[in-house]
């Protein structure tokens, strides 16, 4: 019997196997053209000898690399030692990012349950209402957050205003003003997926919690939250990877101090004194990294799931 | 309602939303330890009621009371009384251990305590090989009886159940059905258990409250509402039966003597407004009447037709006068004697005490 579903079931997956190809086809050519090309294009161009006022010389060489993580004096004569420089730049990166993520969710949360909370019909007017300043560019809304965040600025009067503080507190160009520009830039990332899973949510598992004898506190902690786990796994890495490589914030926000992964590729590409080896090096890294977190997170959740059921 | 020994009192609870009324001042009592069932057609508001007694719905006015507290406003984990819900609501990211686990935890009870607990009640409902498994691995049976054993761990004061067996197809439904009422033996636990089903009612209960549209229409033993409904919904809800208009020809304290539309005559009980000369409505069960040939009795009509339903027959009588008997056979050697041909004239013989007078 088992020897007769297997047949079937192989002839049956061979009938749809040609169909799946070509139906298939044009989500390749768009995954080939806008991922994996771009992507190894970088490749090639990281090990590229770099041209001195941008561009590259096609010949081979580990340069990029090496310069990223060793440091050989200022004639490349010395003797190797690491280079912190840019290893302290990706690590003030992944720190502000999730920083920024932690933020977000703590915002993006109870936001998402708010949401899905309301009446069916007024759910999709919450929903536009927190995209709408995502219609306007990000450039434009971080310089506006300069604009907001500065010692003379809208917050700094209001917190004076309130007595709150007596003098204007230095928030741009801090740590804090990249975190704040961050999460801004990225909060809907975190939203819309929590919103989509708590939407999808049984309500009735919270009534049964309760009628358990378990407070509000709990059933969040201990039914809602595993529940919609999904989404907020997916919302913290569509937030923390933008975050890890954004530029602007760092930027604007943050001043010269701040610098992050993104701003460092950014200027390897840009004007005269670029290195587009050394760009494409430090991106390959970042997508490295990237991934590295994205399959922890994957083989979390996987055995998660695996404890979870015998 | 402080010092009674019922385990729940509600007292005039009504339930608006907006300005849709779905309870009309309900008062019942439900006993300590006995097989309490709702019962009313759907959209009777038999949920909102069982839904204000565990707390996730607000009562709108009145008092519910829980072995004489006052309970109407606390949140639902604060009330002792537990829920199987009707679509289970098993937490699904948990093992069914866990699921019976929880209520226990969350009264206090250590891992191990309630450990020991969960497999007590897991047994209780042969369930214990599955206490590794997932919900969604279970069937809906199984479902079903971990929901129980859920809501019954932590040892409540009440158990609701709503609609419970609705999803299980009815040989499952059937079975459920008596091992349900042996748990609740078993454990002494008051059950208050909702259902559209009159037969589930009806095999189930201690006490039966039937409802519709709203309000309380009776309340009594099983046998009792079946045996003396107090009016037309009732009568029609539970069982089968015959609807006649009738008037009262004469009535003394105990026996009234009604005439049909049709000139024919039958005593019944009487009941508090029997006048003579009032129009009231009875009810004849159709298993309370047996056919013969016809024999110049003023009680005989014609067979319209014979429905065969299993068990017994149900054979359409007209009388004169254009009404119409359901008269119930059973499907037995001596009943098949009694089955005649639709077009033969037959005489209709009412047992005594089986015309049921009507309050409206
Ligand atoms: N949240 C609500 N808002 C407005 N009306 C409601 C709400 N919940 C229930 N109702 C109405 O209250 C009445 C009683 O509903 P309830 O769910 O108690 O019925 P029920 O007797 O349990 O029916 P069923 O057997 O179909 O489950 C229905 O008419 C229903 O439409
Ligand atoms: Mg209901």
């Amino acid at each position: 019997m088992a020897g007769a579903a297997a047949v079937g079931g192989s002839v049956r997956s061979e009938t749809y196997a040609s169909a799946r190809n070509w139906l298939l086809l044009p989500s390749w050519a768009v995954l080939g053209i806008f991922v994996l090309a771009p992507v190894a294009m970088m490749l090639v161009y990281s090990f590229l000898t770099k041209e001195f006022r941008g561009g590259v010389i096609w010949e081979f060489t580990l340069a990029a690399y090496d310069q990223f993580f060793f440091d050989r004096g200022l004639f490349g004569d010395e003797p190797a030692k690491i280079e912190w420089t840019y290893i302290l730049i990706f690590w003030r990166s992944i720190w502000q990012a999730g920083l920024a993520t932690v933020l977000a969710l703590l915002i993006g949360f109870p936001t998402a349950y708010f949401i899905a909370t309301r009446p069916a019909h007024t759910r999709t007017v919450w929903v536009f209402l927190i995209t709408i300043p995502y219609w306007v560019n990000l450039l434009i809304r971080t310089v506006s957050m300069k604009f907001l965040l500065r010692d003379q600025g809208p917050l700094n009067d209001f917190l004076l205003w309130t007595g709150l503080i007596d003098d204007p507190i230095r928030i741009i160009n801090t740590n804090a003003a990249v975190q704040i520009g961050l999460f801004y830039s990225y909060l809907p990332f975190m939203v819309l997926p929590i919103y989509a899973s708590v939407e999808r949510y049984n309500f009735a598992l919270s009534e049964a919690a309760a009628d358990l004898y378990a407070d509000k506190w709990t059933t969040l902690r201990r039914i809602v939250i595993p529940s919609v786990r999904p989404g907020i796994v997916a919302g913290c890495i569509l937030v923390f990877v933008p975050s890890l490589g954004a530029f602007l914030a760092p930027d604007l926000l943050g001043g010269a101090k701040n610098f992050m992964i993104g701003s460092l590729i950014e200027e390897q590409f840009k004007g005269n004194a670029g290195n587009w080896p050394f760009g494409a090096a430090a991106s390959m890294i970042l997508l490295t990294l990237v991934l590295i977190i994205l399959v922890f997170l994957a083989r979390q959740q996987a055995r998660a799931e695996r404890e979870a059921t015998p | 309602m402080p010092g009674s020994r019922n385990a729940i009192d509600v007292c005039n609870a009504v339930k608006r939303y907006g300005s849709f009324t779905a309870l009309q001042s309900i008062t019942l009592s439900i006993r300590d330890n006995e097989f309490f069932t709702l019962l009313g057609p759907s959209g009777c508001g038999k949920t909102t009621l069982l839904r204000m007694i565990a707390g996730f719905e607000e009562v709108t006015e009145g008092e519910i009371f829980l072995f004489g507290d006052e309970i109407e406003n606390l949140p639902p984990h604060q009330r002792p009384v537990n829920t199987v819900f009707q679509n289970y609501a098993l937490f699904p990211h948990m093992t069914i251990e866990q699921n019976v686990m929880f209520g226990l935890e969350m009264r206090g009870s250590s891992k191990d305590a309630a450990r020991r607990k969960a497999g007590e009640m897991l047994e209780l409902v042969q369930l214990a090989q599955f206490s590794a498994r997932k919900p969604s691995q279970l069937s809906g049976g199984q479902q079903q009886r971990v929901a129980l054993a859920r809501a019954l761990a932590p040892e409540p004061k009440v158990l609701l159940l709503d609609e419970p067996l609705s999803a299980l197809d009815l040989k499952l439904r059937q079975a459920m059905r008596s091992e349900l009422k042996s748990i609740q033996r078993e454990t002494g636990i008051t059950f208050t258990f909702v259902t559209h089903d009159q037969e589930e009612a009806l095999t189930m209960s201690d006490r039966i409250a039937v409802m519709s549209a709203g309000r309380l229409q009776q309340l009594g033993e099983a046998r009792d509402i079946y045996e003396r409904p107090v009016n037309r919904f009732v009568a029609d809800f539970i069982g089968e039966t015959n609807l006649l208009d009738a008037r009262v020809e004469a009535a003394d304290a105990s026996v009234a003597t009604c005439r049909l539309a049709n000139g024919l005559t039958l005593d019944c009980d009487a009941i508090g407004n029997a006048r003579p000369g009032a129009d009231v409505h009875l009810s004849i069960r159709p298993e309370r009447m047996t056919l013969a040939a016809a024999n110049g009795d003023p009680w005989q009509g014609t067979v319209r037709e014979n429905i065969f339903v299993g068990t017994d027959v149900q054979t359409v009588v007209q009388l004169q006068g254009g009404i119409e008997l359901t008269v119930r056979t059973q499907n037995s050697a001596a009943g098949v004697a009694t089955i005649f041909d639709p077009g033969t004239d037959v005489a209709v013989d009412v047992e005594a005490g089986a015309a049921r007078m009507l309050e409206d």
